[in-house]
């Protein structure tokens, strides 16, 4: 979305800017601090993801750039206004950790839901869905209800449905966290593919490692108690990677440092609690 | 459930009695049955004993049974006298007299239709309120349920005197009485309903900036629609009570109501129950109409079959 406003052309290509960001939820003795004192730059056309373990603000934070939950403290900018902004202007896709289908839809017709809600051109928005889903590779699966699928195929088309509307920027939290390795290893070869046909921006949430790695060109390590950033790493996959490259001394190197980091904020400890 | 009797030729008869429906539903009728007819014995015997003292007759019991099985006002009517009665006013008489009891039934159910058409419609319309409208949430919830509280027997003179008094008479009074019976189950299930999309799906709405009308239509509405066919099929039901006690105070001269009084003023104990097992036909009959619009509705919708 084209921004007139100069005080915001100064960070225009950073598609999220956060700074000094922090988020409680509660009061007083019960309050949690879900992100405390988070800096952050994501740049245009970058695959970023965000890891650690359960409780450490990764969804939360995402959840802010999405504009589904309000920061109580720093700035965040996307797209250079306001994350509210963003979300009006429908400006970034969000794929949950579940498909979130409508199960009284069919497939084509959940892929439509977006367009429809933005009253897009008819023929436009058949033409749209049927790329994506070709996309994703449900070409066929049109007329399935939700039901007749598996969780793979349910998660791609809940992908085919944020990519509908072509958003610069693809937020996903935990896609494919519910899913088979096997599956999950597939649909992360097709994610980079996307990546590099599109060139979007996606943002990334995931708590696997070799996954982080494999995708990423910067991997945001963040610990828990209070949620916060704990060592941002950036990387430089190669652009034609395929599964094997996970065997490769690069990645190991990467991954070893990915789990330092994690160490580092005491990652590992009291998982429980 | 019958698939495997059906495609397993050896299955022996028995089995897929057992298997399907038929079995159990006919043991029910004949033990009700057999209940029956001993109740019209036992009911029915003194004034019979009286009757037989008094001309000074030998009696056995076959002659007991069968003389409390035939009266004509008796206290319990057996069932084939109810059957000869249900024969006689609805397959003998033209539809159009006042003694068929279609032509009775028929002035029951226009009201019903009515009544639970208006109903559903209120109820859904307060579901929405409810659902949308922080304040209607707290205020109206309580009166909804104070309004199930008073006993219809008791509102419903009230409310044909009232309406009367403003000149609507006919179909409407009775309709409304059973608008408001019917209209609680609808608003409630459709809370719920409209309550059920969970939070991922409501956030999906969000990510897209969808309006309030478009997060009804889309997303709420289709979500309710499983919770409405429940609320609809206990919602038809009391709608026919409704219309029916609708009928007993307006001393109407039609209808399964005015059919049920016109029985009980002459003793017609026979009528009453032919009445009876009129009502509780017709009332499975709007509830398995609403079974059928169910199923073809949510099957279209994509539910597993």
């Amino acid at each position: 979305m084209s921004n007139p406003d100069p005080a915001a052309s100064a960070s225009v290509k950073k598609v999220v800017d956060a700074r000094k960001l922090s988020l409680v939820f509660g009061e007083g003795e019960s309050a949690v601090h879900a992100l405390n004192d988070v800096d952050l730059a994501i740049e245009d056309g970058e695959f970023v993801s965000f890891i650690g373990p359960s409780g450490c603000g990764k969804t939360t934070l995402m959840r802010v750039i999405a504009d589904l939950e309000k920061p109580t403290g720093g700035e965040i900018m996307v797209h250079g206004g306001t994350p509210e902004q963003a979300r009006i202007d429908r400006a970034y896709g969000y794929v949950f950790q579940a498909p979130a289908l409508y199960p009284w839809r069919t497939v084509r017709r959940n892929a439509l839901l977006p367009l429809e809600l933005m009253g897009m051109d008819k023929a436009l928005r058949e033409e749209r869905v049927a790329k994506y889903l070709r996309l994703v590779g449900l070409e066929g699966f049109e007329k399935k209800f939700p039901w007749q699928l598996s969780g793979g195929m349910q998660q791609r088309v809940s992908i085919a449905r944020a990519l509908g509307f072509e958003p610069d920027l693809l937020l996903m939290d935990e896609p494919f966290g519910a899913l088979d390795e096997i599956t999950r290893d597939h649909l992360n070869e097709q994610l980079i593919h996307l990546w590099q046909e599109t060139g979007k921006t996606v943002i990334f949430v995931t708590h696997s490692i070799p996954e982080a790695v494999f995708l990423s060109t910067k991997i945001v390590v963040m610990s828990p108690r209070p949620g916060r950033i704990n060592k941002i790493i950036n990387c430089s996959p190669p652009p034609d990677r395929t599964l094997d490259w996970r065997e490769t001394n690069d990645f190991l190197e990467v991954a070893h440092e990915v789990r330092e980091a994690l160490r580092a904020g005491h990652s590992y400890d009291d998982q429980g609690a | 459930m019958t698939d495997t009797a059906i495609t397993s030729p050896g299955v022996s008869w028995i089995s897929r009695l057992k298997d399907s429906r038929v079995g159990p539903v006919s043991f029910m009728i004949l033990v009700i049955m057999v209940i029956w007819y001993a109740g019209a014995v036992y009911l029915n015997a003194p004034r019979v004993i009286e009757q037989f003292e008094r001309s000074k007759v030998q009696w056995t019991a076959s002659h007991l049974m069968d003389k409390t099985w035939s009266m004509e006002r008796p206290i319990l009517p057996a069932p084939h006298q109810v059957v000869v009665e249900l024969n006689e006013t609805i397959f003998q008489k033209k539809i159009t007299s006042k003694r068929s009891l279609v032509f009775h039934a028929w002035i029951t159910t226009s009201s019903t239709l009515l009544g639970f058409t208006m109903g559903s419609i209120l109820g859904i319309l307060l579901a929405a309120g409810i659902v949308h409208v922080r304040t209607l949430d707290r205020s109206l919830m309580p009166w909804i349920i104070a309004s199930q509280t008073i006993p219809i027997l008791a509102i419903a003179p009230m409310i044909v005197v009232v309406l009367g008094n403003l000149g609507l008479t006919g179909v409407i009074p009775k309709a409304i009485i059973s608008m408001y019976l019917c209209f609680f189950p609808v608003a409630i299930g459709m809370v719920k309903g409209l309550r059920s999309p969970d939070p991922l799906q409501m956030d999906l709405m969000r990510t897209y900036s969808a309006s309030t009308s478009q997060i009804f239509w889309k997303l709420r509405w289709p979500s309710s629609v499983p919770f409405l066919f429940a609320s609809l099929k206990v919602a038809v039901a009391i709608s026919l009570v409704g219309a029916i006690v609708g009928e007993l105070p307006t001393g109407a001269v039609a209808g399964l109501g005015a059919r049920l009084l016109a029985g009980s003023y002459y003793g017609q104990t026979v009528q009453i129950w032919s009445a009876l097992v009129g009502a509780s036909v017709l009332g499975m009959a709007l509830v398995f109409s609403i079974g059928l619009i169910e199923k073809v509705t949510l099957k279209a919708m994509g539910a597993k079959s």
